[in-house]
């Protein structure tokens, strides 16, 4: 049976990871290469690197870290940010990425996702959204989480599924940073409408949520950051856990 | 020395690095002679099974793979290069592989036995980790236990080669995950991509196949 995952989500600036709170307030954690080899050693399924630089010499920077952690690790390597071409999916997949994640690349030209499901697969697309509650609906939010796009958020990601996209990852504006648990509804509310796997984002705060999580049956992968980053939940611990919760583990 | 082939398909950053990691003297290479020199020979690749063989086609490698193959030279092909080791594949249509290991590739989704497809609500292609059941002892699999996990990404798999099943994994179909015909070998899913496991599995091919 195929298991559950367990993602830890780095996020990278100028060579370094990087956490947010609601997206704002930035703090540095640790080196990167470090974090990723201490979490391939705890058993994280699978790791996801987020470059939040801009600039030419941070998206280097980045481009080096991912380099040696793809010389080291040997585990899935997802990577975001930034990706607004299929120059940028060759960047990041020259230097040992597996999946690249399209967020805001694929707001501005929806037709990057096709193509790069088209050159490299379904299953090298990941669709990151971020969505937020707008007046009773989901709507999907660019710009790190600051912009109402206006879009309604469960119809991109049927669109995007259609365009090629092979993966989904629900990060929920609503919970993230609350540590109150994952956004369940919206969470639901995605995969009854695509048949692809769902990363879910976003509100993780202890073990138990992931428990909640994983009792519903649309869902393969927990992505989580701080709480991963500062050992408020050690991922060997939560694996079995999940495992003793009768939830399918890698352990 | 092992060579693995580069015939234009997919990524080969990890694979050598793991190849590194574990030991072995790798080079990346689309030429016959190194083929000849080479003590085993990898066969990677990603995509579809028409695209894929047409490309190592049009290098002009396959009949030197021919015979190192029919010399004994230990070979062994990672995800779609291991489909490519059989003799057809049904992925949109019908293509003729490379008939070292007796066998087909057939949709997860749309196999034309019911029997072998998975279930509607099933996703595919699988991706992600999976438990491996051994059947047989093989040096892929001595450095490794029964119910290991290993990482698939694939919409296909092989059918009709039960002799040659090494190990397997359930996806709602009994999945080879590793097969054997003679010096040939494969895997389904990512050894480069599944951990401690997978490098013992590379391992094991590196230094004992």
């Amino acid at each position: 049976m195929l298991t559950k995952r367990i993602v830890p989500c780095l996020d990278i600036r100028d060579g370094k990871v990087v956490k947010g709170m609601n997206f704002e307030g930035v703090r540095d954690v640790a080196d990167p290469v470090e974090m990723a080899a201490f979490y391939n050693e705890s058993g994280a399924d699978e790791l996801v690197f987020y470059d939040i630089t801009a600039t030419f010499e941070g998206r280097k920077l980045f481009s080096d870290v991912l380099e040696k952690v793809a010389s080291q690790i040997f585990i899935p390597l997802t990577v975001g940010g930034g990706i607004n071409t299929l120059e940028d999916f060759d960047r990041v997949l020259k230097c040992g990425a597996d999946k690249v994640s399209v967020n805001s690349g694929a707001i501005k030209d929806p037709t990057i996702i096709e193509k790069g499901a088209m050159k490299y697969g379904d299953q090298c697309v990941v669709l990151s959204m971020d969505v937020k509650r707008v007046d009773g609906s989901f709507h999907l939010f660019s710009h790190g989480g600051r912009v109402d796009t206006g879009i309604d958020a469960l119809q991109w990601a049927v669109d995007g599924v259609n365009r090629g996209a092979g993966e989904i990852v629900v990060n929920s504006i609503d919970t993230d940073g609350v540590k109150q648990g994952f956004d369940l509804e919206m969470l639901d509310a995605v995969a009854a409408r695509v048949n692809v796997p769902i990363v879910a984002s976003g509100g993780a705060g202890c073990m138990e949520d992931f428990a909640e999580l994983f009792k519903h049956p649309g869902m393969d992968a927990g992505l989580a950051a701080s709480i991963f980053h500062f050992k408020e939940v050690d991922i060997m611990d939560l694996k079995r856990y999940l495992s003793e919760q009768g939830v399918p583990m890698r352990v | 020395m092992i060579a693995v082939i580069d015939y234009g398909v997919g990524n080969l950053f990890s694979l050598t690095a793991s190849l590194k990691h574990v030991g072995a003297d790798a080079i990346v290479t689309g030429k016959a002679e190194d083929l000849e020199a080479a003590d085993k020979i990898i066969l990677p690749g990603v995509g579809a099974f028409e695209d894929a063989i047409a490309k190592l086609r049009a290098t002009g490698l396959v009949s030197t793979l021919d015979e190192q193959v029919a010399k004994g030279k230990p070979l062994m092909g990672i995800c779609l290069g291991m489909q490519l080791l059989f003799e057809k594949s049904y992925e949109y249509g019908e293509f003729d592989g490379l008939g070292y290991i007796k066998g087909s590739v057939i949709s997860m989704r749309e196999a034309e036995d019911p029997a072998k497809r998975v279930k509607p609500d099933t996703k595919v292609p699988q991706i992600g980790w999976n438990a491996l059941h051994i059947v047989k002892d093989d040096v892929l699999t001595a450095p490794i236990k029964d119910g290991d996990h290993v990482y698939f990404v694939h919409g296909y798999y092989a059918d009709e080669c039960e002799d040659a099943i090494v190990a397997y994994t359930d996806y709602d179909v009994k999945v080879p995950a590793i097969v054997r015909q003679g010096s040939v070998c494969g895997t389904q899913f990512h050894p480069e991509k599944s951990g401690n496991v997978g490098l013992s599995i590379l391992k094991g091919f590196v230094e004992n196949a």
